[in-house]
């Protein structure tokens, strides 16, 4: 029986892989997947179950493998996997903060009261015998306190030690323990120690590990609001799916949802997978995918996206894509990649982190001794003080935390605005930029050329006009005649019978309609046939100033009058490239119209630098020419065309994708089809990167001031000298200042300049 | 007494120098089944990974640690990266493309573990 042989593993000794299975028709399928399945480097085992159209391998190999395998053989597949249990990932979270703030208050609780104590002067003094049997049984308190305490940093210390390496833990279980230690050989043999000298420290190692795990519990609240962006992503997921099998609606879990399902989407409810609508019609919103608000509708063929809601009628779809191939899917893992990479301008901090714990506990045992054979008398005591607080106060958390931290909030930030940062070089690239590159079409103009006026003469009226010119161009191709029989198509314009219809190349048509001829087209066209065309000489210019390219209408040898079309620019263009003046930005557009065209549009959108008339292939050189010259070019494009210069560029962005986010040329993914998206993604790069330094700063100036004080330099200067426990704090609320100040940025307002 | 004080703490500071920078930890030799990873205390186990260049390889994570310090494991040099579950394995694949030692941490960097391709 095929599915036996995947229960012979044990989740132990084998890594499994569930796939759906497209395409498969028959018996015959089975081993035929199942064979290309077999053949790939490390499967140890793949069987194909027809009934339920999946496949389950084990072994090493990536499914990436398993899947183009499974395509060479001509059919579909895509990984089966659940949707993310968020919940039981936040319990855990809630149970381990209890945690904390019960072990803070257990070591607060012996802490407290002797460090009052031993401030007041209640306590009894060590050499006496009553006075020694208190300290000892402090002590003894103290242990319980650590082991409840801080056991598990005990434990992680000893741990790594053991594999070489040290961390966080090492440091705090040193300081302690060596406090804790040396206090108790001063309480069994004050003896041995000179009387200057014999002070025991239980207080300040249990109130220090009180203070670390309530910065532990502050840094978790904290850091839960960081991961906030990816959480709403999640949540987009629907958990269950209404599929259509056997004649009959069930709900399944989504993650049995397999490829050509045919899903059933009720209004209110969310789009499940991608797919393609085979029945019914609806308007469904997208805009928490793609930050445009406008509900878009949907008819059969349409393509619907997962994670969007459906608003009013109910429809069937055809699962095409599932798992992690959903558009969804993949924005949350670009969003989670971009949060797991570090700009250059963390590498230092990294570099330093590597090797920061042990140069702690060199620069501890070199202050010990420092202060042992030079210091003052009680020389032993300054010297376990001061050791205690080098170790304490250091923290490499800060310093690692302070740039990986600004980018899960700035990048999850920008994915609520539909902004798709790949990396976080592009952050750091984005807020050295000098200059923008646009590409003209599409990215400054809709990329639609639409009818944008139409002027008649005397005796007609723009229907008539419109109507006559889309009958002639029905059989044209030219993309000038899309836009007029789009124009008419609005109007409600139906086309009339054409005959001896012509196409004139590089001049228009020409045809029969109603027992008339009609010529379309430009000048030349109407100068070759003798048409009067000079009464709209100032029409023509006026249009030039507009960017638009007139077509003549002549009936019978007479000028009817004009249809000019354009490529109509954003609305929002001009705003935005304001907005980017405001950021100092030089803005370049670049095309390959016509200079008339590219400079009339250029003055509309207030565009300081034009390169027109440049080919396709050419623009990626231009980018080049700008960098020789200093720049650091931002390029806009729509990804596809512009694809060599978005990667030239030092930072490239996709404008408009859509639900299309795999555009691999681009830094920095767009989905809305604004400018604006270009600004607040610099912008947000810029705020983001302001925010990393900050931390850097601070987090070096923390440990660069923090550890020579601890180690007692002030001392020779001033006579002061840090006290262990206020090394302690500064540490435990270090960290949590870089992730307080990284949560600033999701009050990052967008848009504010455009208002 | 001030000499042996003196000395031991020469040697504890040359100590810290072998153990942490010069010398490595035991490494776990990986066949064709996972290696089980545990994330718990601060410490990969086990922390050094042998496998074979441009074999595919599977490190099953198995995170304990609740906090969020063991929340991402980072593979800088494969430009891998992946967010943990709690309490459950999950399974990261890479193949180490080419002889070298691939370090992979947390975000902080204070978790550490390598996988060492011959």
């Amino acid at each position: 029986m095929s599915m036996s042989a995947t229960h012979h593993h044990s989740a132990q000794d084998s890594s499994h892989i569930r796939l759906s299975i497209g395409g498969m028709s028959c018996a015959g399928c089975v081993s035929s997947v199942e064979t290309a399945l077999r053949g790939v480097p490390g499967v140890t085992a793949a069987t194909v179950n027809l009934g339920e159209r999946t496949a389950e391998v084990s072994g090493t190999a990536a499914p990436e493998a398993l899947i183009a395998a499974v395509k060479a053989a001509s059919y579909d597949a895509a990984e089966l996997r659940g949707v993310e249990d968020d919940e039981a990932k936040q319990a855990a979270e809630q149970a381990h903060y209890r945690r904390l703030l019960r072990k803070t208050a257990v070591a607060a609780a012996i802490g407290v009261p002797l460090f009052l104590g031993e401030m007041l002067g209640w306590l009894p003094p060590l050499s006496t015998a009553g006075g020694q049997i208190f300290w000892l049984a402090v002590g003894a308190m103290s242990l319980a306190a650590m082991v409840y305490s801080a056991g598990h940093l005990f434990a992680g210390a000893w741990k790594a030690f053991k594999v070489h390496n040290a961390n966080m833990d090492t440091l705090i279980a040193l300081g302690t323990g060596a406090a804790w230690v040396y206090s108790m050989i001063v309480a069994v043999f004050p003896a041995a120690v000179p009387s200057l000298a014999q002070h025991a420290y239980f207080e300040a190692a249990v109130i220090i590990i009180a203070l670390v795990n309530f910065g532990a519990a502050l840094e978790m609240r904290a850091r839960g609001r960081t991961s906030e962006a990816i959480r709403r992503l999640i949540g987009l997921q629907a958990k269950t799916a209404r599929v259509l099998r056997e004649g009959e609606e069930r709900d399944i879990p989504f993650a049995k949802l397999g490829l050509d399902d045919t899903v059933r989407v009720r209004p209110g409810e969310r789009v499940p997978v991608d797919g393609v609508v085979i029945d019914g019609q609806s308007t469904i919103d997208e805009s928490m995918l793609s930050g445009e608000p406008m509900p878009v509708t949907k008819k059969p063929g349409d393509e619907v996206v997962g994670g969007t809601i459906n608003l009013s009628g109910s429809f069937l779809f055809q699962a095409k894509r599932i798992g992690r191939d959903t558009v969804l899917a993949r924005i949350i893992e670009m969003v989670r990649r971009a949060q797991a990479t570090k700009p250059a301008i963390g590498r230092l901090a990294d570099k330093v982190s590597a090797v920061f714990v042990p140069s702690i506990m060199l620069i501890a045992v070199v202050t010990f001794l420092l202060w042992y054979n030079f210091g003052p008398e009680p020389r032993l005591s300054f010297a376990v003080v001061t050791a205690m607080t080098v170790l304490i106060i250091a923290c490499p958390c800060a310093l690692g935390l302070a740039t990986p931290i600004s980018i899960m909030v700035g990048v999850g930030k920008a994915a609520e605005f539909g902004i798709l940062i790949r990396n976080g070089e592009a952050l750091q690239q984005a807020a050295r930029l000098t200059t923008v590159v646009l590409d003209k079409t599409g990215t400054v103009t809709e990329g639609r050329p639409a009818v944008t006026r139409i002027l008649p003469l005397a005796g007609w009226d723009e229907n008539a006009l419109l109507q006559l010119a889309a009958s002639v161009e029905a059989g044209s191709e030219h993309p000038l005649a899309a836009a007029v029989t789009a124009a008419a198509k609005t109007r409600a314009l139906s086309a009339s019978a054409v005959e001896q219809f012509e196409a004139l190349s590089g001049r228009g048509v020409c045809a029969r309609v109603g027992g008339k001829t009609v010529l379309f087209g430009n000048r030349k066209l109407m100068d070759e046939r003798g048409v009067a065309a000079a009464v709209v000489e100032q029409q023509i210019d006026a249009l030039a100033q507009e960017a638009a390219t007139p077509m003549y209408l002549a009936v019978d040898g007479v000028l009817a009058g004009l249809i000019a079309v354009a490529d109509p620019i954003k609305e929002d263009s001009e705003a935005a490239i304001a907005r980017m003046h405001k950021l100092g930005l030089k803005v370049v557009m670049i095309t390959g119209d016509h200079r008339l065209t590219a400079a009339a549009v250029a003055r509309r959108v207030g565009i300081d630098e034009v390169i027109a008339e440049v080919l396709p292939q050419d623009k990626a050189a231009c980018v080049t020419d700008l960098q020789a010259s200093g720049a650091v070019v931002a390029m806009v494009g729509d990804g596809v065309n512009d694809a060599p210069a978005l990667a030239q560029a030092d930072v490239g962005y996709a404008i408009g994708t859509g639900t299309d986010v795999a555009i691999e040329s681009a830094d920095v993914a767009l989905m809305g089809g604004s400018l604006h998206g270009v600004v607040d993604a610099i912008a947000v790069s810029q705020a983001t990167l302001r925010n990393i330094k900050q931390n850097l700063f601070g987090a070096f100036i923390y440990n660069g001031v923090g550890i020579p004080v601890a180690a007692g330099l002030l001392y020779p200067l001033a006579g002061v000298l840090l006290n262990p426990m206020i090394a302690g704090a500064a540490m435990a609320l270090s960290s949590v200042t870089v992730v307080s100040n990284a949560n600033r940025l999701r009050w990052f307002k967008l848009r504010e300049a455009a208002a | 007494m001030s000499a042996l004080i003196n000395l031991l703490g020469v040697a504890l500071a040359g100590f810290i120098v072998w153990w942490f920078w010069l010398s490595r930890p035991r490494a776990h030799a990986a066949g064709a089944a996972p290696v089980t990873v545990v994330v718990a205390d601060g410490v990969y186990t086990p922390a050094r990974i042998e496998a074979r260049a441009g074999e595919p390889l599977v490190l099953r994570f198995l995170r304990k640690d609740a906090s969020h310090c063991a929340e991402k494991v980072i593979f800088d040099d494969l430009q891998l990266s992946a967010e943990l579950p709690i309490g459950k394995p999950y399974d990261v694949r890479l193949t180490p493309p080419a002889p070298g030692e691939y370090v992979f941490t947390c975000e902080m960097r204070m978790y550490r573990g390598s996988v060492v391709a011959k």
